[in-house]
């Protein structure tokens, strides 16, 4: 292990902006997987990141890092300055994780009473139960409570200390759409505190809602940065496939064109929206022909920025 | 990790002595609920005990003795035995295989719980439901089996009993350390049966064949319930000294290995 660790500084900064979190050129593998290969991250203060990336890409590692529940092999984890298992530091966050089984048999309130007591500075219950929703639930037995409410008990838990930032390892997955907007809208309350959020997420759509920074990550690496328009002009917009006799330089002065890829006798363009770049192709070219329009799907989108990464061979899945 | 240790040492949270008592005391409280409120357990850890007591000490053997001890006094004893050691077993080793494999106590360790805290919860949770075991059983035995001893003996006993749990519970860290979620209950079942059985808890150790009787002097249930019944009287050749070594360096060779998984654990992937 070769898991280097410096002096403690208090707060580390670049330019005026504080770095709550950091992971310096981390390598993470279990076994022969390679879960995290030199990870370049960092988190400032007052702002929510979403981690997005497909199942397995290594944001759940990612995240277990910064909360010092598994070592690097490489490289350096900083949280608030410090090395994220000591105590001191986990006074300062909170974290909602992905659960197999919760004690059922304990009552919503007693579950935000014992991890109340863990922190120096807790909040009040009360408010806890009304920043989760949780208000007339508090005497429900968690095995009783269904899907979303269960999500929104461990979003308490993660709160319930007041921590400075927090850690929210796919708070929506496997909730419906109801669900999935309440659990948004209390983040969003909380965000309006100033806390410091980090988010891992397989949905576009809640970084999109959540996030000011977006993080792509894909099979262990960091793939694209941005705020979340520029991302959503990279990964959701339209793939419009046609035969065309328009040059590729000019195809890219189109409006809203991001993207340009000649395929066999075809060209692929991306676009954030289709209907624009639609009309000005026709209008350009009557002899168009074979067109294809598709909605780049997350997944596709991945892929394409796989390759544009210049990504070659790994097995991490 | 050296370095980490240094980090521990020097940024240490500082709590007040009466902080920590509230975390000791809510988080213990908490899991004796939670157990509590699970009736299958809490049920099948009195049950077979009682069950056991009432048929072979109350029904078929009530006037009966071995020696100057009365059978329904002797069998306090080991069933007693057997009590402790199935609910500091089941009470230590499936919560902590649990709370493991799906991912409870990552939750936990990435606030700021102090571990031991969550240990010794699981220990006082157990030592409650053994002290209530062997007080069922004396409830019983008092009532309807004839049997008399004077208090200080009676506190003996169960003193040593509840004590001579812990032995059982860092048995129980180990195997929670080193089993699944799904596998934890029938490896703590084929374990703790056959050692029953081999330890006399069942059927007293003189009436086995000698190949048990020899067995049974490296396991720890036949040393705690020797203890318990050389205070009513019906203890083996053994010195007191033996049995209570031969317990405390049980417990030493399982802390360890529950030490060993601990670490293990630190690096491994879950889900």
């Amino acid at each position: 292990m070769i898991a280097t660790m410096e002096q403690v500084h208090p707060t580390e900064s670049v330019g005026s902006e504080r770095i709550v979190a950091h992971l310096e050129s981390v390598n993470k593998n279990y076994g022969s997987v390679r879960a995290l290969r030199n990870v370049d991250f960092r988190v400032r203060a007052g702002e929510v990141v979403a981690l997005l990336g497909p199942n397995g890409a290594g944001k759940t590692t990612a995240v277990k890092l910064l909360l010092g529940l598994t070592p690097p092999n490489s490289g350096k984890v900083r949280v608030f300055g410090g090395d994220p298992v000591n105590p001191e530091t986990r006074m300062r966050t909170g974290a909602m994780l992905q659960v197999g089984r919760v004690p059922e048999t304990l009552r919503v309130r007693e579950h935000i009473d014992l991890f109340s007591a863990y922190y120096d500075r807790p909040m009040n219950a009360e408010e806890v139960l009304a920043a989760a929703g949780l208000q007339d639930l508090r005497d429900r037995k968690f095995g009783e409570l269904s899907g979303g409410q269960k999500q929104r008990v461990l979003f308490a838990l993660a709160i319930c200390g007041n921590p400075d930032l927090l850690f929210l390892d796919e708070p929506t997955v496997g909730l419906d759409v109801e669900a999935r907007r309440l659990l948004w809208d209390e983040i969003r309350a909380l965000v309006g505190r100033g806390k410091t959020v980090l988010l891992t997420t397989h949905y576009l759509q809640e970084a999109d809602a959540l996030a000011d920074r977006v993080v792509v990550i894909n099979k262990g690496e960091i793939i694209a940065e941005g705020s979340p328009t520029q991302i959503k002009a990279q990964t959701a917009g339209k793939k419009i496939r046609c035969v065309t006799s328009l040059g590729v330089a000019m195809l890219r002065q189109l409006p809203g064109v991001t993207e340009v890829m000649e395929d066999r006798e075809a060209v692929e363009l991306h676009a954030l929206e289709a209907e624009p770049v639609l009309r000005e192709l026709l209008m350009r070219d009557p002899s168009l022909s074979g067109l294809e329009i598709t909605s780049a799907g997350l997944e596709e989108a991945f892929l394409a920025l796989t390759q544009d990464a210049g990504n070659n061979g790994n097995h991490a899945n | 990790m050296s370095t980490a240790a240094i980090a521990w040492s020097n940024r240490q949270v500082q709590r007040t002595p009466q902080h920590i008592a509230t975390i000791f005391w809510k988080e213990a409280k908490y899991e004796f609920l939670k157990n509590l409120r699970v009736r299958m357990y809490t049920a099948s850890l009195l049950s077979f005990p009682l069950m056991f007591y009432i048929l072979f000490g109350l029904v078929l053997n009530s006037n009966q003795s071995f020696g100057p001890t009365r059978v329904a006094t002797y069998l306090i004893a080991t069933y007693g035995t057997f009590g402790v050691m199935g609910a500091s077993l089941f009470g230590t080793a499936a919560g902590l295989a649990s709370d493991r494999g799906l991912g409870w106590l990552q939750v936990k360790r990435a606030s700021p719980m102090p571990p031991f805290a969550y240990f010794a919860a699981k220990v006082v949770t157990s030592m409650i439901f053994s002290t209530v075991i062997v007080l069922a059983l004396f409830a019983l035995g008092i009532a309807f089996g004839g049997v008399r001893m004077p208090v200080t003996e009676f506190a003996q006993l169960v003193g040593t009993l509840v004590v001579g749990s812990l032995p059982f519970s860092a048995m129980g860290l180990a195997i929670g350390y080193f089993t699944g979620p799904n596998s934890a209950p029938s490896t703590i079942n084929l374990i703790y049966l056959p050692m029953s059985f081999c330890s006399g808890l069942w059927v007293p150790m003189m009436f086995l064949p000698k190949v048990v009787r020899m067995i049974a002097l490296v396991l720890p249930p036949y040393h705690l319930s020797q203890l318990a019944l050389g205070i009513v009287g019906a203890g083996s050749h053994e010195s007191i000294a033996t049995h209570w070594e031969v317990l405390v360096a049980f417990t030493m060779i399982c802390l360890g290995v529950a030490r060993i998984g601990f670490q293990r654990d630190q690096d491994k992937m879950y889900g």
